[in-house]
């Protein structure tokens, strides 16, 4: 064998070696998070998490009821407000702003939206509707996790229906679709697999933020559907009961940090597996 | 019907034709595309007789493609794209704007990509249908088995209407366009390079749906490949950088062209 060859050959298998720890160091400090969740997590544990409502300081008992309706609430709130105006944005820059100098603009506040700080997205929803209102609520909280959300939306949607063929656009057109049937008919169903990706992965990267929270839903130790007033929610009672003195509270800081941690990471799969099955039209 | 033994159509619109079978399906008058600044066809006269296939050939960027994209008006969808002079469809100038809400039901148009819509076979027939008639669902079902045993694809797809039309082959998908666009009843179908993703028995058998098509249709093809134009087209035109050097009998283009610069391209010297 060639000198060439053998030298090729080594340094692939040095190659390979060194990506594979790189892999390995990735999946690690995910496994890492999931393991020391669920190792402090499982002593707070108990079926009464989804029937009980959070125990008042000092007392026994797990209840995280409250905590998760509210958080089903926020998140449900956020994609109702989220989605339509994500969606309707990412497809007026697909389908009308193309590359115009308005189109590129909104683009490009768009991305600086993506990586705001979101810490500044609650204060923002604080100034515009707490501070107003005159109390914490729901409704606030929902509006910040949703401005949180939309340039993701935006981003995935111009992109996916970017990927979506011109020639198919223009067949429907062809054969006398106005746009809105053209819209609403084809391209979205051409881009729906990666549209709804986009989507989960704005709910993930909503789904664990507490610092919008603090200045907008607050917390509520009761049961509430209301959404003019503070609500209980996932993130707020993790952050307030790791740092209580109470073992109780303690464990269901863990227990609740490793239900989202797999709410989160289902998602993503989620995601993932559809992403594999986008099926754009090029 | 009309047949082949036709004159061919004058280039020249001051000699044109008379009533009737005789008077062209579409003519055009002095055209000029612009992309931009960009002048990609220039000044432009030509007569395509109604129910005869009609084939543009040239050499890549001549400007057919453009010139089939204006007798949709699909040139519309893209700002600074525009047209000047006259496309008459049966003496009624489509580039007027208050003509524009009929034409794309009058003027059907088949790309060189297939474009199956991603839904259902089914859907992608009854997706133009819907856009102009009302049809109960059984109607619609004949209508949509009709457009399918029209092109030629009842036999492959029956039992799996319901089958997303992305599945099917691209000569499959390519016929299922035309039927698409047959299934509205368009006077004219324009077909932009149809076959030249395809394999030679696809190829073959939309050579036949076209001359099929005729009957009710009037068919103008785009196509890089001459030995298509050949046999599947009464008349050729040859256009060479945004200008219609000739248009004649396909029989007469091909064994006695009147231009040197289409025998050459003919012959293969260039292009």
């Amino acid at each position: 064998m060639s000198w060439v060859v053998t030298r090729r050959r080594i340094v692939d298998a040095i190659s390979k070696v060194f990506m594979g720890l790189a892999a390995v160091v990735g999946v690690f400090f995910l496994f890492w998070i999931m393991w020391t969740t669920l190792k402090f997590g499982i002593t707070g544990m108990h079926w009464t998490l989804f029937t009980q409502d959070t125990p008042p300081p000092g007392t026994d008992g797990f209840g995280l009821r409250n905590a998760f309706v509210g958080s089903l609430i926020l998140l449900g709130l956020s994609l109702l407000i989220g989605v339509p105006v994500g969606l309707m944005a990412g497809t007026w820059l697909a389908e009308y702003g193309f590359h115009s100098r308005t189109a590129n603009t909104v683009r490009f506040i768009n991305d600086i939206m993506l990586s705001a700080p979101s810490i500044e997205i609650g204060l923002f929803a604080y100034a515009i509707m707490v501070s107003p209102m005159g109390h914490f609520s729901a409704l606030a909280g929902s509006l910040a996790l949703a401005v949180l959300m939309i340039p993701i939306i935006v981003r995935t949607t111009d992109e996916m229906l970017g990927l979506v063929g011109n020639d198919v656009r223009e067949a429907a057109i062809a054969l006398g679709a106005p746009n809105s049937v053209v819209i609403t008919q084809v391209t979205w169903r051409a881009a729906r697999a990666g549209i709804i990706t986009g989507i989960l992965i704005g709910l993930a990267r909503i789904t664990g933020e507490t610092a919008p929270l603090l200045f907008t839903a607050l917390n509520n130790q009761y049961f509430t559907t209301n959404v003019f007033s503070p609500m209980a929610n996932i993130p707020m009672v993790i952050f307030q009961f790791a740092l209580s003195p109470y073992t109780n509270w303690q464990q269901m800081a863990w227990a609740a940090a490793f239900i989202t941690v797999l709410f989160v990471l289902v998602l993503s799969i989620l995601a993932r597996w559809l992403a594999g099955r986008v099926q754009v039209q090029k | 019907m009309l047949n082949v033994a036709l004159p061919p159509a004058p280039a020249n619109p001051a000699t044109g034709g008379g009533p009737d079978r005789n008077s062209p399906k579409l003519a055009v008058r002095n055209l000029n595309f612009y992309y931009g600044k960009f002048h990609a066809i220039k000044n432009i006269n030509v007569e395509i007789r109604p129910n005869t296939v009609t084939a543009f050939i040239g050499p890549s960027g001549c400007g057919k493609s453009t010139l089939l994209r204006v007798f949709n008006r699909i040139y519309d969808m893209y700002p600074g794209q525009r047209a000047e002079g006259e496309v008459l469809l049966d003496g009624e100038n489509i580039l007027d704007p208050q003509s524009f809400l009929k034409l794309r039901s009058k003027v059907g148009m088949v790309f060189q990509k297939p474009t199956p819509f991603p839904m259902s076979i089914y859907e992608n027939i009854a997706f133009g249908i819907r856009l102009y008639e009302k049809l109960s669902r059984s109607e619609m079902d004949d209508r949509v088995r009709q457009a399918l045993i029209g092109a030629g694809l009842w036999h492959e797809v029956e039992g799996k209407l319901n089958q997303s039309a992305l599945r099917l082959s691209g000569g499959q998908q390519q016929r299922l366009c035309i039927a698409r666009a047959l299934a509205i009843k368009p006077e004219i179908l324009l077909l932009d390079e149809p076959c030249s993703a395809l394999d030679p028995i696809s190829t073959a058998k939309i050579e036949e749906l076209m001359y099929l098509s005729k009957e009710n249709c009037t068919l103008i093809i785009v196509t890089h490949n001459m030995q298509q134009a050949a046999r599947a087209s009464e008349f050729t035109a040859f256009m060479l950088n945004g200008e219609l050097i000739e248009i004649s009998e396909t029989t007469q283009m091909f064994t006695k062209p009147s231009d040197k610069r289409t025998e050459d391209y003919i012959t293969g010297r260039f292009g």
